[in-house]
């Protein structure tokens, strides 16, 4: 018989991680680089949610956010270009007790690998997504993004990029099937874990848009929303953010929203200014693609067998077939 | 109801017809696409397998899902190829066929598909249909080909199936099915169980009907036709299974203990996801429908690191798409399993139509050097054992193998001895145990380039796997010595396979004046054709590749015994014939050009690429063409 592979992994004792053992390789991203910030939060939630390194697995694609494994001390996977949603998708069908999360950026996710995130958005598998969005591709130098604000100028845009920027938040609010959609930035700490602990925590595919310094090629990009606090709307509820009295003392735009209603969140996703942060979309209930096709299930050689048996009598003949017998001369 | 077309006189004023035997016969049932032409000849072919008959089916398919009704290139159809011995491949040209109208009939006869004075049956209710200039064209046809020598029946079907059925045109398959039954003798109650098995998932008023069908065709023609065969069937004293390539893969995934299948909808390759779907789940397996190629490639890849090894199945366009993710399993050693049920090519190409296009990119595919497996089925029961080699070798070398099936072999039916499951077939549970201190994940062998692999689970075993060259830690490195370290044993791995295979055998004699080299579905064909040369006196042989990459030991010592060496090849060559070819710019087909950079031998090829299966008369003709040139020039 079949049974899930989770129900076979015996924890004979609960270990404690701090959270070196989180910590891989020196970053190797520039001085001031917002990856820093996402890196820093997702150590310390694997560290305070004390998920076993052995257990998790970071998937990446390519790009400066794609790096992102390396720096862990937990199981990566730094793949191709675009691919990363897949890949961790047939991770997390082969394997629904590992802790999956997938680091992309804005050209990775919202460019060449576009159509995974829309679908992975519709299989809805409990994997937890950082968007690390700076409006640039960095690590081939300096190239609009798909999220690059019109007028930019890079290196294939010297006249200015000539295109509105797509917004990741409305896009990913269209899908049918989206379970959950935030967006942090890298310049408030404190609220980027906790957006990412949320996310972490929701079971279904948690898609957090983080705003993210490139000091290299975007340095002033997000200068406004640094200088002034009210051009960034944190979103509160009791079943969303709950902000210390430090956060709310300096970030007075606030609103309150409820992280169940769509309409209300696609509405807040298109602010352009302020900006709103916060968790804009949680549906507790959408079924997981993963729990749909029963994951995880382990076959005995004797199931394997007896099914496969079953498929070849339908096409068997049997020597003593007594047909043979019957058989016209 | 009109009887006046039918030639023959009624049953009563006539003797039962004694059958001939006959060694073989090659049938066609054609027709307009979804008149059930090919599920007449697949029942057909069905029943004279389970009398113990040789079989080999070849489906006739238009490349439009409905071509215009009544055209010359619409023919939807099949061939079945019925024999004492076993059968191995469609043949050369038809011996009967019955057309459901005149004009797919014309399709056939241009294309040279039947025999001369071969027997036709032609459904007859076009001489009476009410658009003229279509009871002209029958007209026209049926004194053309009576004229050309053909043995011409006019067929009432569509009438005769009006007796019994509201819908004739749905009907009149199985109205043929008792014909074809009738002609060749073959088992009624055999036949009734067959109709039972297709009809099986509707209600057993369809089951009735369409058996009521089937016996008012054998009456017909028992009462009005005034010829019968008999094909003797032997019946193996081992329990066969009678079904097609593509079900044969699905079936070898079942059997590998593989349990994720991903996918993307492609011809001809879909229909071993259909199966699969239908039957996967039900032993805890998984078929999933990715959004594109490279997203089931990409899923398949993440299925396989983290647990057991996992397969996709493509076509041509998707093979295409899939390199990329290819490179990463290469580069990263994760075991996959691509299989490629080729179909012509480039682009969009032939998509219903066979071919032998993408042996040298299964081999040299996706960017650098990017040594991978490659495998090529040669009969339907390979189809299934392929598969479950091409898993254990995947996961025992960390390797991708291609596993290169083709449309010719997606839908024949062959019977093949009845596998027995073995345990050994499948993958070992997924390894969970601590990593040792110190240990690797990419701990290269020096000799073999083995390395054990760490899955997700694993304590101690934590690494970022990368697509990045990287060295024994899995790390990124950009140091030369360390790249050269990675590309080495990654190539040393398919040395270590090598010598694991053995020599492929040769075919008739083991010395003589010619090779024929075969690789993949053309093998039936080959051998008979050597088998039908040899009979005439001449010293032809034939070897047939398995393993496209590596070649395994020994082929340099088999085509040493030969005088001359040629492949035979269902793909593109330069035609030697043409203004412009000469020796410094011929392109070689696939296998003759892996075999002269190898062995430095001067190895001539045949190739064709018509979308058909290569016939077993066209390469006895090559063959004597080639001994004949040989002759003359030394």
């Amino acid at each position: 018989m079949t049974r899930s592979l989770s129900q076979c992994v015996i924890k004979l004792h609960e270990e404690h991680h701090d959270l070196e053992d989180y910590q891989g390789g020196v970053p190797r991203w520039c001085n001031g680089c917002g990856d820093n910030a996402i890196l820093a939060a997702m150590q310390r939630l694997c560290s305070d949610e004390n998920l076993a390194p052995e257990n998790t697995v970071f998937v990446s694609g390519i790009g400066c956010s794609s790096r992102l494994p390396h720096y862990m001390k937990t199981y990566g996977f730094h793949g191709i270009h675009g691919r990363a949603f897949p890949v961790a998708e047939g991770i997390k069908m082969a394997r629904p007790d590992l802790n999956v999360f997938v680091s992309t950026g804005d050209g990775d996710c919202c460019s060449i690998g576009a159509a995974h995130w829309i679908h992975a958005l519709r299989y809805n598998m409990n994997l937890t997504v950082m968007l690390h969005d700076n409006h640039v591709y960095g690590l081939t130098k300096k190239q609009a993004s798909p999220t690059s604000p019109r007028g930019f100028k890079s290196n294939t845009t010297p006249y200015g990029a000539t295109l509105e920027p797509m917004n990741p938040l409305t896009v990913s609010l269209g899908v049918q099937g989206a379970s959950f959609i935030a967006q942090a930035v890298d310049w408030i700490p404190e609220v980027l874990y906790d957006i990412m602990r949320a996310a972490f925590r929701h079971r279904g595919f948690s898609f957090v848009r983080v705003l993210q310094r490139c000091p290299e090629f975007m340095p002033k990009a997000f200068d406004p929303w640094l200088h002034d606090p009210q051009k960034t709307m944190l979103l509160t509820h009791r079943d969303g953010l709950q902000l210390s009295a430090g956060l709310s003392s300096t970030y007075r735009n606030q609103r309150e929203h409820d992280p169940i209603n769509i309409d209300r969140a696609r509405e807040i996703a298109s602010l352009e200014d302020p900006i709103p942060v916060g968790i804009l979309y949680r549906n507790p209930d959408a079924p997981c693609y993963e729990d749909l096709r029963h994951a995880g299930q382990m076959r005995s050689p004797e199931y394997i067998r007896a099914g496969l048996n079953r498929e070849l009598d339908k096409y068997t003949v049997w020597p003593d077939d007594e047909a043979a017998t019957r058989r016209v001369a | 109801m009109n009887d006046t077309l039918t030639l023959t006189p009624p049953a009563a004023t006539r003797t039962p017809r004694p059958a001939q035997p006959i060694a073989e016969h090659i049938v066609e049932v054609i027709s307009d696409s979804g008149e059930g032409a090919q599920r007449c000849g697949q029942s057909l072919a069905a029943i004279a397998a389970r009398m113990g008959n040789g079989i080999w089916t070849t489906e006739i398919i238009p490349a439009e899902i409905q071509p215009p009704a009544r055209s010359v290139a619409g023919a939807s159809g099949i061939r079945i190829r019925i024999g004492s011995e076993r059968v191995t491949n469609g043949g050369d040209q038809t011996d009967l066929v019955v057309a459901f109208n005149e004009q797919v009939l014309i399709g056939r006869v241009q294309a040279d598909e039947l025999k001369p004075g071969a027997t036709i049956l032609l459904e007859s209710m076009w001489s009476e249909h009410r658009d003229a200039a279509i009871v002209a064209s029958y007209a026209k046809t049926v004194a053309a080909l009576k004229r050309d020598g053909f043995k011409v029946y006019e067929v009432p079907l569509e009438a005769r199936c009006k007796e019994l059925v509201s819908d004739p045109r749905k009907g009149k398959n199985m109205f043929v099915l008792g014909i074809l039954c009738n002609l060749y003798g073959l088992d009624a109650a055999l036949a009734r169980e067959q109709i039972a098995r297709i009809f099986g998932k509707k209600d057993a008023k369809v089951i009735t009907s369409n058996v009521a069908l089937y016996e008012a065709g054998a009456a017909w023609a028992e009462a009005n036709l005034d010829f019968k065969y008999r094909i003797p069937a032997q019946r193996s004293n081992q329990a066969q299974v009678v079904i097609n390539g593509n079900t044969a893969v699905a079936l070898g995934v079942m059997a590998s203990g593989m349990d994720i299948c991903a996918m993307y909808p492609i011809t001809p390759a879909t229909s071993v996801s259909h199966y699969l779907s239908e039957v996967f789940e039900k032993v805890g397996g998984l078929v999933h429908q990715a959004e594109d190629e490279i997203a089931a490639c990409a899923f398949a890849i993440g299925a396989s690191y983290a647990g057991k090894c996992a397969v996709t199945v493509t076509s041509g366009p998707g093979y295409s798409l899939k390199q990329e993710a290819i490179g990463l399993a290469v580069m990263a050693e994760i075991p996959l399993v691509v299989v490629n049920v080729q179909r012509g090519g480039p682009s969009t190409g032939q998509p219903t139509k066979v071919e032998q296009g993408d042996a040298l990119a299964a081999i040299f595919g996706s960017h650098g050097d990017a040594p991978k497996v490659v495998m090529a089925p040669c009969s339907i029961e390979d189809c299934f054992y392929s598969v479950i080699t091409a898993r254990k070798i995947a996961e025992t070398f960390g390797m991708v193998v291609v596993v290169l099936s083709d449309a010719s072999l997606s839908t024949a039916q062959q019977p093949f001895p009845r596998p027995e499951f073995s345990e050994d077939w499948l993958a070992p549970p997924v390894d969970q145990t601590p990593v040792p201190a110190g240990g690797k994940p990419y701990d290269w062998d020096p000799v073999t380039g083995l390395s054990r692999r760490f899955q997700p689970g694993q304590p101690g075993g934590m690494h970022t796997l990368t697509g990045l060259a990287h060295d024994r830690a899995s790390k990124v490195a950009y140091d030369p010595t360390i790249n050269e370290e990675g590309l080495r044993a990654r190539s040393l791995k398919l040395a270590a396979l090598q010598k694991t295979l053995k020599a492929p055998p040769v075919f008739g004699g083991n010395d003589g004046d010619l090779l024929l080299v075969g690789w993949g579905s053309t093998m039936g064909a080959i051998e008979e054709a050597v088998t039908r040369l040899r009979a005439e006196g001449l010293a032809v042989s034939s070897m047939h590749l398995r393993f496209l990459q590596p070649m395994p030991s020994g082929i340099r010592e088999i085509l040493k015994r030969f005088k001359y060496v040629m492949t035979i090849e269902g793909n593109w060559s330069d035609k030697p014939e043409d203004e412009l070819i000469d020796e410094d710019n011929r392109r070689y087909s696939a296998l003759a050009m892996m075999l002269r950079s190898r062995f430095l031998v001067d190895i001539d090829c045949w190739s064709e690429a018509r979308g058909q299966p290569i016939k077993p008369g066209d390469i006895c003709r090559v063959a004597r063409d080639a001994l004949q040139l040989k002759g003359k020039t030394s």
